[in-house]
């Protein structure tokens, strides 16, 4: 190789379905064990290992391919996985292609949902981990870093990461769009089912602190209501009690309409100065229709939602070449970069044991 | 280095940077689909600097505040409207707050310097050697200049409103504060504008009540009667009966009501008008 012997070994989302991504996983025991064995794996002299539940990849310096296949085989041997049927699935590339890969992991492009930013955070901790395990060297240590900041580039110079394409957080947005921040916004889940779960979750993780939930069934109410550490109501109150609250989300099954035009109005003229936000995810609607008509009520059902959603998706999608070109232009640049550092031999070998990180 | 130019020269450059900011803004939204921040709050800190020069100039060149015809009470109201927004724009931490700031001083400052009619004639030492006149014109022409802070917050809590009720949420609309964030700011403004001004009415009153030949009953029935409206509007909202879009329409209004109000208040002046030759002081030694 002329190269340094930057390489990346693995299995995707992209490729792989579910049930051999679950083969493939790590969990910390398995990694902890992986991490012993790939020890012993001659000419490995940096590593570190990219382990989400979308993809396990492996990024390091080797200093031949046999290097690779060695790997390769511990790894197959570890999961009890078959390495025919690994190549199958198998994702393997070498100098720039895999520098410019690993950018467009940490910058979302290769996510399932893309544009994501969590992935951004794994491969930091993936990296933090194999920092501490001392299995990093300079090829590394200078990849992973240009990588955070060419991901970061990417998230501020194009509009990859712009609005939010699940239902839940396109529904708490919209909350913020009208209150700001949600940390003193009051939050009223009628239904306890999945739906509503989902939403109650995407509330929480933006900061929204005051949840009630109220449900035919008072029961699996206190039961959700306990989950989150939230109150629950009875279900019978939900209208004599709006004006307590400032969203709504509507997610029963129940065959009718659950809140009435009157009732809304009447408790906009209780609370004149705030808004009241209404989501309807029930399907027949929760939330008369009318209620979109009042002046400082704002109504969105399933179908506002999800074309909102999908328009992000596709903004986000229009944005890729460009993010992509930008990404292509650093990773040429750090290859260069990085070949100039000198074949693998001039890398020193790594301190420690190569790591794994189980992100 | 003042005397490199003129007050208008100043004024123009000041105003070239307003509508920099403006263009930046509006280059960025539509190429790069997000307002620019720093820069544009750059570009207005620039503007600002070069219009208080220019400002500065011609209160030397007229012996106190410049408000003394059309062009200087634009003037004065664009930069109180902005010395205000270099605060509160931190704050606040809008970006899009920035570009309809750059939009508005840029309107109003090029307007002012594109009417030669506007600036045809000075008033000398128009507030004599009572400074609390000159406190009072101040006062007044800065609570103007929150009525125009007020007007833009308005304006980006009705296209907020209108996003939200058409279900339109992209483009310039996704950088808007929430409703209620724009809600609360309008409110402080308005509060603070109607302060101010009550405050200026009460020193204007104290020397009025003394020498009531001082202002005539037309400039003063005007002013009380935009005082009277914003304090009613603050009232109303306060009192929950002025609420969203009426209460952003008012907002409006009532900038609209103050800049229309400056032409019969400058023309009821009584004071000394000097011949149009652009000023240029003379540079210092």
């Amino acid at each position: 190789m002329s190269s340094p012997g930057f390489f990346l070994l693995g299995a995707t989302h992209q490729r792989a379905p579910l049930a051999v991504r679950e083969k493939l996983a790590l969990d910390a025991e398995a990694s902890a064990a992986l991490q012993t064995e790939l020890a012993t794996v001659a000419g490995l002299r940096e590593l570190t290992i990219l382990n989400t539940c979308n993809r396990i990849e492996f990024y390091g310096v080797a200093d031949t391919p046999d290097t690779l296949a060695r790997l390769e085989a511990v790894y197959c041997a570890r999961q009890c996985f078959s390495p025919e049927e690994f190549a199958s699935f198998r994702l393997s590339l070498a100098g720039r292609d895999a520098i410019q890969h690993l950018f467009e992991v940490a910058a979302g492009l290769d996510s399932q949902m893309l544009g994501e930013t969590e992935i951004f955070g794994q491969v930091k901790a993936a990296y933090a981990t194999a920092q501490t395990r001392q299995s990093t060297g300079p090829v590394l240590n200078r990849v992973f870093q240009k990588t955070f900041q060419a991901a970061k580039y990417v998230r501020t110079q194009t509009a990859i990461t712009v609005g939010h394409v699940s239902i839940a957080n396109v529904a708490v947005d919209l909350a913020h769009n009208i209150f700001g921040d949600l940390k003193a916004t009051r939050i009223l889940l009628l239904g306890a089912g999945d739906i509503g779960e989902k939403t109650a979750k995407a509330f929480q993780s933006r900061g929204a602190a005051s949840l009630t939930v109220a449900s035919r069934s008072f029961e699996r109410a206190m039961e959700l209501a306990t989950a989150f550490g939230a109150s629950a109501m009875p279900f019978d109150q939900r209208e004599v009690r709006l004006a307590e609250f400032d969203v709504v989300v509507g997610s029963t099954a129940a065959p009718e309409t659950v809140v009435s035009v009157e009732a809304v109005a009447t408790a906009l003229r209780k609370r004149p100065a705030r808004p009241l936000f209404f989501i309807d995810l029930a399907l027949p609607r929760d939330i008369e229709a009318g209620v979109a008509d009042l002046e400082n009520a704002f109504l969105y059902n399933l179908d506002d939602l999800a074309k909102i959603a999908e328009s992000h998706r596709v903004a986000r999608l229009a944005e890729v070449e460009r993010a992509r070109a930008m990404l292509t232009e650093k990773s040429a640049a750090l290859w260069q970069q990085v070949s100039a550092q000198g074949a693998p031999q001039a890398s020193p070998p790594a301190a420690g044991k190569p790591a794994v990180s189980t992100a | 280095m003042l005397a490199a130019f003129n007050d208008r020269q100043w004024l123009w450059l000041s105003a070239g940077f307003y509508f920099a900011g403006f263009l930046l803004g509006t280059w960025s939204l539509v190429r790069r689909g997000r307002p620019s921040g720093v820069l544009v709050y750059a570009l207005i800190a620039a503007g600002y600097g070069l219009q208080l020069a220019g400002l500065g100039l011609r209160g030397k060149a007229v012996g106190g505040c410049p408000l003394g015809n059309t062009f200087e009470l634009f003037q004065f109201t664009a930069w109180s409207a902005i010395s205000l927004y270099l605060v509160i724009g931190v704050a606040f931490r809008s970006s899009i707050l920035g570009y309809f700031t750059a939009s508005l001083a840029a309107s109003l400052t090029l307007l002012s310097l594109s009417i030669p009619a506007w600036d045809s004639g000075r008033r000398l030492r128009l507030f004599g050697h009572n400074p609390w006149i000159e406190l009072h014109a101040a006062l007044a022409l800065f609570s103007y200049g929150v009525f125009a802070l007020l007007a833009l917050t308005s304006l980006m809590l009705l296209l907020r409103h209108f996003s939200l009720k058409s279900k339109n949420l992209g483009g310039l609309f996704s950088f808007l504060p929430s409703m209620v964030d724009l809600d609360q700011i309008g409110l402080r403004l308005l509060s603070t504008g109607v302060v101010l001004l009550a405050t200026s009415l009460a020193v204007g009153a104290n020397y009025w009540l003394r020498d009531p030949a001082s202002a005539s009953i037309g400039k003063l029935l005007i002013t009380v009667t935009v005082w009277l409206a914003a304090s009613i509007a603050l009232i109303l909202r306060l009192r929950g009966r002025l609420l969203a879009k009426r209460f952003a329409w008012t907002g409006l209004l009532l900038f609209a009501a103050a800049l229309l109000s400056l032409w019969p208040i400058d023309s009821s002046r009584q004071a000394l008008t000097v011949p149009s030759a652009p000023a240029t002081v003379p540079a210092r030694p």
